[in-house]
């Protein structure tokens, strides 16, 4: 191997990346769109989960002591209320589900309107029900309330989109690329070089890594100085498991990269493997309460066992040690994905 | 160099019985030849004759089937790659790079390597070194694509149809450096379905037809075996033409009439002894083209 062939390679596929405006920019953009728009929705007082409509009523009248609404049933936290100024608006937002319960105001008794399949009028009702019985109600029930840190949302969802930001970059960014190169006879030039495919590919993934490392840290940082993280673990921890992912990754795309010429095909393999990690590897939700089957298929995906240790460092912060078998996990599976990519590489069409 | 010298160099590469097949298919058949060290070599033929393919496993690209090539008279090994220069008839670069980046990045691949501000100028790349490689007319692509083949200044080059697509002057102007190339003493084989350009450039040919070698031999020496004698064309004739009677060999398709002699003297003699006139005549000497249909009644474009 010659380092020197090894470094050209490396400084070529860093200067593509750089120079392809449209991809960097993607690369950083998108993350920092993601992560302000989940801040955006679920920051400051929380998305409201559910809404009641009340008619008749002026929006600013909302607030009034005397706007004929239960008291106790508008301090209601996370439902919104919004007012109509007549009944058939009201009417036919609730019968296309745009709102969980329509009130009508000052009426006695208080008259009130869901759909009857609607598990979240239901439970609306019951909120709305339980509003009227009396402060003795209360004396029937004792609140406790957990103790500690409360780990935000924008916490929890974090971790999950710069590592599905990774997984996209590295499993397009090298097995896209690579299928691309060999259609138009690039890797067929270098082949008719002294390059070798050891070097070619340790190029391609040595460039990738050190793309996605920096990705990582200038989204971190770029998105931490606006909606400051938490990070209970260590940066450095953190950072290794991030670069165990990436490398993981990577060399997945890499094993898709060995053979083919189809751009179409390609694509149709990357969008086959890439939805069903991120859905499965609890990017966007957790996976608590799922069949135990799709618990066990979700281990075969390198994002989960990154995703995992990541969460545990950056939200529970566990040390190095605590994240030894994801890491011993992602050790494997890169050794297996460069293995058989290695082995299957094919310069030609 | 001419042709004695030619005769008395080594030979640089030895092609012997070399077949390559895809399944059932003889994409090349059981061909064999020999080039001397410091000559063009060219492979002319249809596409489809099998050309490219001989190419791509003489280079090392492909493996081939049967038959066995010797480099300066011993197998070919890893340093092979090091010896010679390559331009595909159908590449890519990489992308986003520059010229100069580029030549760099090639050169970096090689232990031994060409300056490069000396194949800048010979390969006329000085005022496209900060262009990007997608920004490059066809011209100024195959002048990089050349200067790459170029870099660690081989002493083998395969220049694989490397003016097709080219518009005449861009032909001419890579005519002029292929011809630089030669005089350097570098050896050259060239597949081309120019006649022209083969004329031009190549010391010997070899023509292929559906993956056989079917005639060898220097552009003169094939054209002198093959096909004797100059063609007289008529064009617009639609005066009588006493074809009953004519001596010479003639063919008449529409109005154009084409008379097939020894020599111009015999031709014009019957022309003025049957009183035709010869106001727009052409003589052609016969071509490459002219062998090749003689061989393989086939045009070579077909």
């Amino acid at each position: 191997m010659k380092l020197k062939r090894l470094w050209a390679m490396f400084t070529a596929r860093n200067r593509e990346f750089f120079r392809d405006r449209s991809a960097f920019g993607w690369n950083f953009i998108f993350p920092f769109l993601l992560v302000g728009g989940f801040a955006l929705i679920f920051g400051g007082e929380g998305r409201k989960e559910y809404k009641v409509g009340i008619f008749p009523l002026a929006q600013e009248q909302l607030a009034s002591a005397s706007n004929g609404v239960p008291p106790r049933f508008l301090k209601t936290r996370h439902v919104e209320f919004i007012a109509f100024e007549d009944r058939e608006t009201a009417f036919n937002k609730l019968l296309h589900h745009k709102i969980d319960f329509l009130l009508k105001a000052g009426s006695t008794p208080y008259q009130y309107w869901v759909s009857s399949t609607s598990p979240r009028g239901y439970f609306v009702e019951r909120i709305f029900k339980s509003s009227l019985v009396s402060e003795a109600g209360d004396r029937l029930s004792d609140r406790r309330e957990v103790k500690g840190r409360e780990i935000r949302y924008i916490d929890w969802i974090f971790p999950g989109i710069l590592a599905m930001n990774m997984m996209f970059s590295a499993l397009w960014g090298v097995g896209y690329i690579v299928v691309r190169y060999r259609k138009n006879g690039v890797l067929k030039r270098l082949k008719a070089t002294p390059l070798t495919s050891f070097e070619y590919l340790a190029a391609q993934t040595l460039s990738r890594i050190f793309l996605l490392m920096f990705t990582l840290v200038v989204v971190w940082v770029g998105c931490d100085l606006v909606f400051s993280f938490q990070v209970e673990g260590s940066y450095v921890d953190l950072f290794i498991v991030f670069f165990m992912g990436g490398v993981s990754l990577t060399s997945l795309g890499l094993l898709i990269a060995s053979r083919g010429t189809s751009e179409e095909f390609t694509s149709g393999i990357l969008n086959f493997i890439t939805w069903p990690m991120m859905f499965l590897s609890e990017v966007w939700f957790s996976l608590e309460g799922s069949p135990q089957w799709i618990k066990l298929a979700a281990k075969i995906f390198p994002l989960t066992h990154m995703l995992t240790a990541a969460r545990k460092v950056m939200n529970d912060g566990a040390n190095l040690f605590d994240v030894v078998p994801e890491l011993l996990s992602l050790a494997a599976m890169i050794v297996v994905f460069l293995l058989l990519g290695a082995s299957l590489f094919s310069w030609r069409k | 160099m001419n042709k004695r010298e030619h005769k008395n160099r080594h030979t640089i590469l030895d092609v012997r019985h070399l077949v390559k097949t895809y399944g059932r298919f003889k994409a090349v058949d059981d061909i064999s030849f020999s080039i001397r060290e410091g000559i063009c070599f060219g492979l002319l033929g249809p596409n489809g004759a099998g050309k490219t393919t001989s190419m791509e496993v003489m280079e090392g690209i492909l493996k081939p089937t049967a038959g066995e090539i010797y480099y300066q008279g011993k197998q070919r090994d890893a340093s092979f790659k090091e010896e010679i220069g390559i331009q595909f008839q159908q590449t890519s670069l990489l992308a986003f790079l520059s010229v100069a980046e580029t030549l760099k990045t090639f050169q970096s691949f090689y232990r031994k390597r060409q300056e490069l501000d000396s194949l800048v100028r010979k390969c006329h790349l000085e005022q496209l070194l900060k262009k990007p490689n997608d920004t490059l007319s066809g011209g100024q692509r195959q002048r990089l694509l050349l200067a790459i083949a170029l870099i660690n200044d081989p002493s083998l080059m395969f220049l694989d149809e490397p003016s097709t697509g080219l518009d005449p002057q861009a032909r001419r102007n890579l005519w002029d450096l292929v011809e630089n190339v030669k005089e350097e003493g570098k050896t050259i084989i060239l597949t081309t379905h120019y006649m022209e350009e083969a004329q031009k450039l190549c010391d010997e040919i070899a023509i292929m037809d559906q993956g056989r070698i079917i005639a060898a031999g220097s552009p003169q020496g094939l054209i002198e075996q093959y096909c004797e004698g100059i063609t007289v064309t008529l064009p617009g004739y639609d005066a009588d033409f006493p074809e009953a009677d004519f001596p010479l060999q003639f063919s008449r398709v529409n109005d154009v009439i084409e008379i097939y002699a020894k020599d111009v003297k015999i031709c014009l003699q019957a022309l003025m002894d049957f009183n035709v006139d010869i106001h727009d005549m052409t003589v052609r000497a016969p071509n490459l083209e002219d062998v090749f249909l003689k061989l393989t009644g086939k045009k070579l474009r077909a």
